[in-house]
């Protein structure tokens, strides 16, 4: 393990991901989705990753599962799944990833609407998952998958199965398709923002069950949301994306207690402050067109500390000292002194 | 994503659509100048035949009373009397109902085995051979008229060939076959124009569904991806495009009869329009309405049967 | 820029990926078969109305010396019909007729259904209601069967082939603009238009109209093609064009007599609809490229 290790992730990594690029042909140009992307993931460990929508969050976890959009998808650099040897996985066939898909890797779509066949039952879709590894005679293949809506929180399972997705709410939903994730007992879950879709009390009981799940199985798990309280109160360790690249990373308590960089910082400021409902601050712009990204920061252009410097160079992820904590800043050590504000919004 | 609101809403619609269709075809009549039964008799014009016209067309009463007239005759299954068979319009029209409904039937059933196939892989293989070379061949074949490929297709098979028969009905299950062949795939090509480009656009909007990467998430192999959750959602997509453009079909049949010489209705209604057959036309026009209806209908009951979706309350 | 950056894999990446992007806009072949189908209707327009120039003969000048000449035979370029007529003459002059349907009958048709529904899709309630129920009902019938009706009932002419198009052929654009119309109604521009306080009319016309024609212009092309292809399939039945008048469909229905000995009095004019209808066809997809870029 190189310098790549996060120094959090305790035990045998898991996976590792190393420089990962993918560029979306589009008719508009080419979209610099995820843009130099490295981080590597531990056993059993959960891993947030947040970032505005259109910052490459989602286009990484697809990248991992093989499902960009083969017509428009490019992509380099390498994915290591420990566990299938050493070989990259972005290398493998259809056929082989097919082995791969839900023994090993699992992954939770957006929106829970929309990510079932709206004409097949929930009980059908549920047990095409549970054979799709083993050979199993009908009646066990239906037992396994009423276990599995139980276990996921869905009462009267016997009789929901022979629902169809239209008859089920937003959460019931995103429980039937955690419940499709799991039916193969995968050792990697990527769950892209589970609950962006659902009411708010509905998207603390699915935060919960998902964490509860993790801990009886064992497995790691990569939670992408947009929102950094989902992100802090699941995760053991975060990766902040800006742009298509990693701006910083590093355990979750480091994160919230010690931004290092200032988008970080941005987003944690409009977090609602502990318990009492201020008006939500939000970061003023918007996330870089990933079409022609400039040289040099993407965060300038919204950045109160940018430079003279920061627009020219090519800025790398530094070690800021703590354990395994990283930052894409050449001020990240002045981001946590509030004078460097003070003194670059009277500037 | 379901353009029908309930299916009894959707029934209501249609009883509303055939009494519609009753009151356009009455009216068809009132379209003939001048006088109806002077264009009926031509130069066989007398006083006491069109008297007897008016009296059985029951021109000389209220046009409401008409109305209420035809549509009692039409419940007791009664069209009108055809003055150049010398026989109730309905005789007539039963006679030359076997041919076209077969035609009908032929050309849909050969226009599914020819789209299914190609509308689902010009669908997955997006610019491929398959999808190019459809592409150009439907292009040209929507501006083909269908007669004109009929004949086409009856000087290259039958003329010159000698594969397929130049004209008639044939006899047997077999014969009809055989002998309705040409017929029902020059009509089977034009319809299959829709067809493809539907299915084409039905597949590949499926394939970019959120619910496909669901199901090969699942570690399932890519056939069965297609299978289960591609090709069926594509194909109930396009049942709704089947039924919507049965109307090509039909017109299709009219005039493929008449380049085929097969004793159909489409044949029947062209030469009732020489001959002045007014009845005949106004009850072959309202029986292809009716069947129009009926079909759709059917193409409903067939969506609700493989879609949950459709006839459940859900909104629009 | 550092060496570092030039180097690095995904420049490799970035320029596979320009490639295949520059191939997916290629605005260039969109034009291109914009381009291809208006030279192919302008040169379909440039010959007809060029016919004298272009034959010798008039279209019912007879030759009783060559009957059913072949095509290439000299003097014939595209042979004669049974009566000795030039075949090239009554194809051009033909087409006067069947181009007169594609624009004389779609352009009135396209007029009369937009304005059906932009007001259905912007008055809504019992208008909309109204109009709607009528449109349905004319696509309960076969356009054929219906059309082939209204011509038994006013009798077989050109002119009534015209009546029969123009009374049931607007509903497609009624239906087409309708559905644009709602949608557009609810956009920013027009509610601003709206509470600005401008007249309906003014709305509809500066306002929803421009932003929504590009749909029922795309569909004219399909409508042209339609109506040449009707009007030659109601020559073929003998129900719109009467002989001797050269049209494409009743030369084709002539020549289906001719088809044991003499293939080309049945298949040239038949060529001479495809090629038109070719044109329009290319026409429409080119405008559906240009006009509504970003979809297919």
């Amino acid at each position: 393990m190189t310098a790549l290790a996060g120094g959090q992730s305790a035990g045998e990594p898991l996976l590792t991901v190393e420089d990962l690029h993918t560029y979306l042909a589009t008719g508009q140009g080419v979209v610099r989705a995820v843009d130099g992307v490295s981080f590597t993931l531990g056993q059993a460990e959960v891993l947030g990753i947040v970032g505005e929508s259109g910052c490459g969050k989602t286009v990484t976890c697809r990248t991992i599962m093989g499902l960009t959009p083969r017509r428009i998808a490019y992509s380099s650099g390498r994915v290591i799944y420990h566990p299938w040897g050493e070989g990259n996985i972005l290398d493998l066939s259809e056929r082989e990833l097919q082995k791969l898909r839900g023994t090993h890797l699992a992954m939770i779509f957006q929106d829970p609407m929309t990510a079932l066949n709206p004409v097949r039952s929930i009980g059908d879709q549920l047990a095409e998952a549970v054979t799709a590894h083993t050979r199993l005679p009908r009646a066990q293949a239906r037992d396994r998958a009423v276990d599995l809506l139980t276990r996921v929180g869905i009462p009267a399972p016997e009789r929901r199965m022979r629902d169809y997705p239209f008859q089920f709410s937003g959460g019931m939903l995103q429980r039937a398709l955690i419940a499709i994730a799991l039916a193969s007992s995968p050792r990697l879950l990527l769950a892209d923002e589970p609950t962006t879709s659902l009411d708010v009390i509905i998207q603390d009981q699915i935060l919960s069950l998902l964490l509860e799940l993790q801990r009886d199985t064992g497995m790691s798990m990569i939670l992408v949301s947009h929102d950094l309280a989902v992100i802090t109160e699941v995760c053991d360790r975060v990766i902040v994306m800006y742009g298509g690249q990693i701006v910083e990373e590093g355990d979750t308590a480091t994160i919230i207690t010690a931004p290092s960089h200032p988008y970080t910082k941005a987003l944690l400021e409009a977090l609602p402050q502990g318990g009492h409902r201020g008006p939500l601050r939000s970061i003023p712009g918007a996330p870089p067109s990933l079409i022609d990204a400039p040289a040099g920061c993407r965060f300038v252009p919204r950045c109160p500390l940018a430079m003279h410097e920061c627009t020219g160079w090519t800025t790398e992820l530094v070690e800021t000292g703590g354990p395994g904590h990283r930052a894409r800043c050449w001020r990240h050590h002045e981001v946590g002194r509030a004078t460097a504000w003070q003194a670059s919004d009277s500037a | 994503m379901s353009r029908f609101g309930t299916l009894p809403r959707r029934l209501g619609h249609l009883v509303l659509i055939a009494f519609g269709i009753t009151l356009v075809t009455f009216f068809l009549l009132r379209l003939i100048p001048g006088d109806p039964a002077l264009a009926i008799l031509g130069t066989s014009y007398t006083h006491q035949r069109a008297e007897a016209i008016d009296l059985a067309l029951g021109l000389n009463k209220p046009i409401w009373t008409q109305y209420v007239l035809f549509m009692g005759r039409l419940f007791r299954g009664n069209l009108g009397y055809s003055f150049f068979y010398s026989l109730p319009a309905t005789t007539v029209i039963g006679q030359h109902l076997a041919p076209t409904v077969f035609l009908v039937i032929y050309a849909a059933v050969l226009a599914a085995a020819i789209s299914l196939p190609l509308g689902f892989v010009s669908g997955l293989r997006r610019g491929g051979v398959v999808d190019q070379s459809t592409r150009v061949f439907f292009t040209v074949s929507f501006a083909m008229p269908a007669f004109w490929l009929g004949i086409i297709l009856l000087i290259v098979f039958s003329v010159h060939l000698h594969v397929f028969p130049i004209s008639g009905f044939g006899s047997g299950f077999a014969g009809h076959l055989y002998y309705l062949f040409l017929p029902a795939l020059t009509i089977a090509v034009g319809f299959s124009t829709v067809l493809i480009r539907s299915l084409r656009a039905a597949t590949i909007a499926t394939l970019q569904a959120e619910f496909v990467d669901t199901a090969r998430m699942k570690g399932i192999s890519r056939a069965k991806v297609l299978r289960r959750h591609v090709f069926r959602n594509a194909v109930l997509a396009v049942v709704a495009v089947f039924g919507v453009n049965l109307a090509y079909l039909i017109s299709g049949t009219v005039l493929v009869e008449n380049v085929f010489s097969l004793p159909g209705l489409g044949s029947l209604l062209v030469n009732s329009v020489s001959n002045r057959d007014y009845p005949v036309v106004q009850g072959v026009t309202l029986l292809f309405a009716l069947l129009i209806v009926a079909i759709n209908l059917l193409t409903d009951l067939t969506q609700s049967a493989l879609d949950p979706r459709v006839g459940q309350e859900i909104g629009e | 820029m550092s060496q570092a950056w030039a180097t690095h894999p995904s420049q490799a990446l970035l320029r596979v990926a320009e490639r295949a992007a520059k191939r997916s806009r290629s605005t260039g072949r969109r034009r291109l078969v914009l381009i291809s189908g208006l030279v192919m209707l302008g040169i379909a327009i440039a010959a007809i109305l060029a016919a004298p120039l272009l034959s010798s003969y008039p279209p019912n000048a007879l030759d009783v010396l060559h009957p059913l000449a072949p095509p290439l035979t000299p003097g014939h370029l595209l042979g004669t019909d049974q009566y000795g007529r030039d075949i090239l003459a009554r194809i051009l002059y033909g087409g006067r007729i069947d181009l007169a349907i594609a624009f004389g009958a779609t352009s009135v048709t396209l007029v009369f259904g937009t304005i059906v529904g932009i007001v259905a899709g912007y008055f809504g309630g019992w208008v909309d209601n109204l109009l709607m129920r009528i449109v349905d009902l004319f696509f309960a019938f076969p356009f054929l069967v219906l059309i082939i009706a209204i011509i038994a009932m006013l009798g077989p002419s050109i002119f009534n082939m015209f009546v029969a198009i123009w009374i049931t052929s607007w509903v497609s654009y009624a239906r087409i603009m309708r559905a644009q119309t709602v949608v557009a109604k609810k956009q920013q521009y027009v509610l601003a238009a709206r509470t600005l306080g401008y007249g309906r009319v003014r709305v509809m016309l500066r306002h929803i109209l421009p932003n929504t024609a590009s749909a029922v212009i795309i569909f004219s092309m399909v409508d042209a093609i339609g109506n040449i292809i009707l009007a030659a399939s109601l020559g073929f039945l003998g129900l719109g064009a009467q002989p001797p008048t050269p049209e494409w469909g009743t030369m084709i229905s002539d020549g289906q007599n001719y088809i044991l000995s003499s293939w080309w009095l049945a298949t040239l004019p038949g060529l001479a609809i495809v090629f038109v209808g070719v044109a329009f066809s290319l026409i429409g997809d080119g405008l559906a490229d240009v006009l509504r870029p970003g979809e297919r």
